[in-house]
């Protein structure tokens, strides 16, 4: 045990982190040349083309250092806000950190969350300022920003380039000096945490876990401790570039355990597992069932593929464990399911892997967030929104309360202006204003998360120039006056672009969703009048005029094929758009209320 | 009942608007011709069984060409192909063309070589207009050569374009009412359509022309078929009107999905399975045919694209869309396809059910690709 050590890495997107971690399995001899390519963690397709970690991943790696032989276990961990509580379970599983910092770029808000979380694991870091070869780095003041920061020497920082593989050396011999070798007891009944899951077609659902007291072993009776449920370890072992199956995986070691599990649901992350005949007494601390924070339906564009919709759902589900969905209906959509996602990011990913891996064309309606509604007879009861069509009757309600959030924003003191002002036209309560170094401001808002997940990243991005880097976390929930706004295309009102929003900003949003959908509905043979309405009162309303002219004046002998190309391309356009009443919708139009200042 | 198409990719100058493949370098116009004689030469076997009932030069500008040298391919086609005793032989011309010094003479010899139809490129009457597409002639030329064509040809037809930034519809109807005062029995009438990457789609973009204005071109198209239907034209396809007796055969050919052999640079051929394209480029097209090959790519069409492409040009015709041709030809699965996707159009006014055929209404006429499009099927890819 005292040759192993386990730690992962902090960082802010696009500070080099999986560059780094490739770098590592190089000079470790870890990967062969023919295994390499880049972001070698992020096996999704998704993540190597966003440049994000989705998935926690753990690897091995063998290196001798002194004479002496070494185990590193490397988990790199998701890097959005949306994954966070998966952050702090691999947090959670490992002794020391390896905290990345862009020299250039210095401290982003995310980073430091984290870096508290693995503070208050009791973590030792190790700062790395990366990317020393770029003209642009700024190793000086981006030092002195993290000795401020951690408290430790300038000294203590080490320099290095994943481009280039600059100071690899230098972090390993500290990852083996200056983290702690894992404590426990190997001889203690088996207590372990899971810290993520993969679902693999052929084996069923794979566990990953780090082993804190006794041993797992291959053909033992073990139980998942939240779940309450019994398995065989079918097969266990340790994590290289593939799986090395071995007889046992001991206290302070990172492996991968098979039942032929096949829903990810049984395996929740955080969850302890043991021994089934000689329990732990001492359960992982921490766990928590992550509940989804944003609510959207997802229909497919063809009302025939439901029962297709279902099943890709379900698969996907094996796999994501975060994915909650029932079934709904809408009046405008026909049947589809209410889904609850982790957050934006995590609602995208969903649209985009249906799209790509079951061919499933989809339309997301308006994401909203989970509201408490009280009415007058029941003032005591919340009854649950995750719709905004299950909101009742406005006469009949008591009142409604939405979720809040804390959200730290850390920004340069020339947009300090720029961001209050967004997250006061946010419904935000700045909390704390903190000069981390005469540059950077560290904000503090109190804001519904609703207000998150209406396009709050962009606008950051665009008033900071890209400078402002955000993290949150709940706070619970809170009253507010809410309206429902509704949208009617030809009169008719179409409920999948209904949303809710606060009493004050209906007009103003109002406004911008008639002339945001009259951009996205593409003309038709008739005019279509757009309406915004609370209630019965209609405050804004635009018209799509109808089209004039759609033919082309020349189609001879050799135009025939081209044309026939072209319209058939227009016929593949149009099946990608819903028809509510006698209007055809594109896909994209029901998203139109998050791209209102795009 | 087929056709043979040849293109002559020269012009003086180039229009604004033109996206069709043409050279404004005349250098190369005797290789091209001998090109030409080669490829009708060498794809003899390919209409071996086939009557030509028209001969259509097309262009570019084919009144380029010398009387010699429209005589030479004359009569390749007949010296390779079997001819109709009385084929529909069109030449098409600019006016300045015909104006050339020798002006009188030249109808003469277009008759003496077989010519019998010329379609010519008026576009409009007026001086702005001319300007503004950078045609060659002018609107006292355009005038001058249908007054002398006409007393030499009996079947002409003329383009007129409508449509164009800043011409008024009041301009529009007296464009139109000039050229019915020659008492020509053709006229085919485009929309002006700015096709990407011209000089007309650069000028509109920098700002330096207003851009076409749909609701105005709805409304000339509209005073077009009311004039000219008035005068005993049928508007017998979308861009096209004609007395009776003088619907230009080559054209009708492509809209009832006959056989046409495709000659020269850029030209498209169909066999009625096989859709075929000539390289679009002349320096091209001459080494190939030097070597004795014809450069031509070619797709099949599968039933799907030949239900389409009979719903899109059926559509546009009087003849419309049969029912009991889509059910003999593609089968009843279509004919049921087709039905249904029509309801919304029928329920909407735009296309109408008569005698077993599918028509687009007047209303419908200006929206027709659309409307062919929601008709189209798509096959599971």
């Amino acid at each position: 045990m005292k040759n192993i050590r386990n730690f992962c890495i902090i960082a802010h997107i696009d500070h080099g982190k999986s560059t780094l971690a490739d770098r590592l399995l190089d000079f470790t001899g870890s990967v062969t040349e023919r295994e390499k390519q880049n972001q070698l963690l992020d096996s999704m397709d998704l993540e190597r083309e966003r440049g994000i970690t989705i998935k926690s991943h753990a690897i091995q790696m063998d290196y001798t250092y002194k004479g002496e032989q070494y185990v590193l276990n490397l988990i790199d961990t998701p890097g959005h806000v949306d994954f966070s509580y998966e952050v702090s379970r691999s947090i959670a599983a490992c002794e020391g950190a390896l905290l990345i910092v862009d020299a250039a770029q210095s401290i982003q808000a995310q980073t430091i969350s984290n870096l508290y979380l693995a503070l208050e694991n009791d973590l030792e870091i190790i700062p790395i300022l990366n990317k020393v070869d770029l003209p642009s780095a700024n190793p000086e003041e981006v030092t002195d920003d993290i000795v401020e920061l951690l408290g430790c020497k300038p000294e203590d920082v080490i320099h290095a380039s994943g481009k280039t593989g600059f100071g690899v050396d230098k972090i390993l011999e500290a990852v083996i000096e200056r983290i702690p070798a894992p404590k426990g007891d190997p001889n203690a009944p088996l207590q372990a945490l899971i810290f993520d899951s993969v679902y693999n077609t052929f084996r069923g659902i794979e566990t990953y876990f780090r082993v804190f007291d006794g041993e797992i072993k291959k053909g033992q009776k073990i139980k998942f401790v939240a779940t309450d449920k019994e398995y065989y370890a079918d097969e266990v072992g340790t994590l290289k570039l593939t799986q090395v199956a071995k007889q046992s995986v001991k206290a302070g070691d990172v492996g991968y355990l098979i039942t032929g599990i096949k829903t990810a649901k049984e395996v929740k992350v955080g969850d302890t597992i043991t021994d089934f005949a000689n329990p732990t007494t001492n359960i992982v601390e921490g766990f928590e069932d992550v509940k989804p924070m944003v609510f959207a339906g997802i229909y497919p564009v063809d009302t025939e593929d439901y029962e297709e919709l279902r099943s890709s759902m379900e698969k996907l589900q094996l796999n994501d464990a975060s994915l909650v969905f029932m079934p709904e209906s809408s009046a405008a959509l026909g049947f589809g399911f209410r889904c609850g996602f982790l957050g934006m990011l995590h609602m995208e990913i969903i649209q985009e892997r249906l799209e790509r891996e079951f061919d499933m064309t989809v339309i997301t309606t308006v994401p909203n967030v989970s509201y408490h509604a009280y009415t007058n007879k029941n003032p005591d009861t919340a009854f649950i929104v995750n719709n905004p069509s299950d909101l009742p009757d406005p006469s009949t309600v008591n009142r409604v309360e939405e979720p809040y959030i804390k959200a730290t924003i850390i920004t340069k003191s020339d947009f300090v202006g720029n961001v209050m002002s967004l997250c006061i036209e946010k419904r935000g309560n700045v909390l704390n204003q903190t000069y981390l170094t005469p540059e950077r401001v560290e904000l503090t808002f109190e804001m519904p998360l609703a207000e998150i997940v209406f396009d709050f990243y962009d606008r950051l991005k665009t008033v900071s120039k890209g400078y402002a880097s955000f993290d949150y976390h709940p706070i619970g929930m809170k009253v507010s006056k809410l309206v429902r706004l509704d949208i009617l295309l030809n009169a008719q009102p179409v409920d999948a672009l209904s949303a809710l929003i606060h009493a004050d900003n209906a007009q103003n949003i109002g406004k911008k969703m008639c002339e945001k959908l009259k951009e996205l509905i593409p003309r038709q043979q008739f005019d279509i009048p757009i309406q915004a309405a609370v209630g019965a009162k209609i405050i804004s309303r635009e018209t799509i005029k109808a089209l004039r002219k759609d033919v082309t004046a020349k189609c001879y002998g050799g135009d025939i094929s081209r044309k026939r190309k072209l319209l058939e391309k227009q016929k593949k356009g149009k099946k990608r758009m819903r028809q509510v009443g006698n209007v055809e919708i594109p896909q994209q139009a029901f998203m139109a209320v998050l791209k209102l200042n795009d | 009942m087929s056709g043979i198409y040849i293109h002559i990719p020269f012009c003086k100058q180039a229009c604004h608007y033109c996206d069709f493949h043409f050279s404004t370098s005349l250098k190369k116009k005797d290789l091209l011709v001998s090109a030409l004689v080669k490829e009708l030469e060498l794809r003899k076997g390919e209409f071996k069984h086939q009557v030509i009932q028209t001969i259509y030069f097309g262009g570019g500008t084919p009144s380029l060409l010398s009387i010699e040298e429209l005589r030479l391919l004359i009569e390749e086609v007949y010296k390779h192909y079997i001819v109709a005793a009385n084929p529909e032989i069109t030449l098409e011309a600019n006016p300045d063309d015909l104006l050339d010094d020798s002006s009188k003479s030249i109808f003469k010899a277009y008759k003496s070589i077989g010519i019998n139809r010329l379609s010519i490129g008026i576009q409009s009457f007026f001086e702005e207009d001319l300007k503004l597409m950078n045609r060659a002639h002018n609107s006292e030329e355009a005038k001058i050569c249908l007054e002398e064509a006409t007393q030499y040809f009996d079947n002409i037809s003329i383009d007129l374009i409508y449509g164009i930034p800043g011409m008024t519809s009041k301009r529009w109807l007296q464009n139109i009412e000039t050229a019915l005062a020659f008492n020509i029995p053709h006229i085919s009438s485009y929309a002006l359509t700015v096709e990407p990457k011209t000089a007309l789609d650069t000028f509109i973009k920098k700002g330096l022309i207003k851009n076409v204005d749909d609701d105005l071109a709805q409304e000339q198209f509209h005073i077009l078929i009311e004039k000219l239907e008035a005068a005993g034209f049928i508007h017998y396809e979308l861009s096209n009107f004609g007395k009776p007796g003088y619907f230009s055969r080559n054209n009708s050919a492509y809209w009832q999905g006959k056989r046409y052999l495709g000659i020269g640079p850029s030209a498209h051929s169909f066999d009625g399975e096989h859709r075929g394209w000539n390289v679009r480029n002349n320096t091209k097209y001459i080494n190939a045919l030097e070597q004795n090959v014809v450069p031509i790519e070619t797709e099949t069409l599968s039933t799907t694209d030949k239900y389409n492409e009979y719903v899109m040009t059926g559509l546009r015709t009087i003849w419309g869309v049969s029912l009991e041709k889509v059910e003999t030809d593609f089968g009843l699965g279509y004919k049921k396809y087709l039905l249904e996707q029509s309801q919304k159009h029928i329920l909407e006014h735009l296309l109408y059910l008569e005698d077993d055929k599918l028509l687009v209404t007047t209303k419908g006429k200006f929206l027709s690709d659309g409307i062919a499009s929601d008709l189209f099927k798509i096959n599971a890819s």
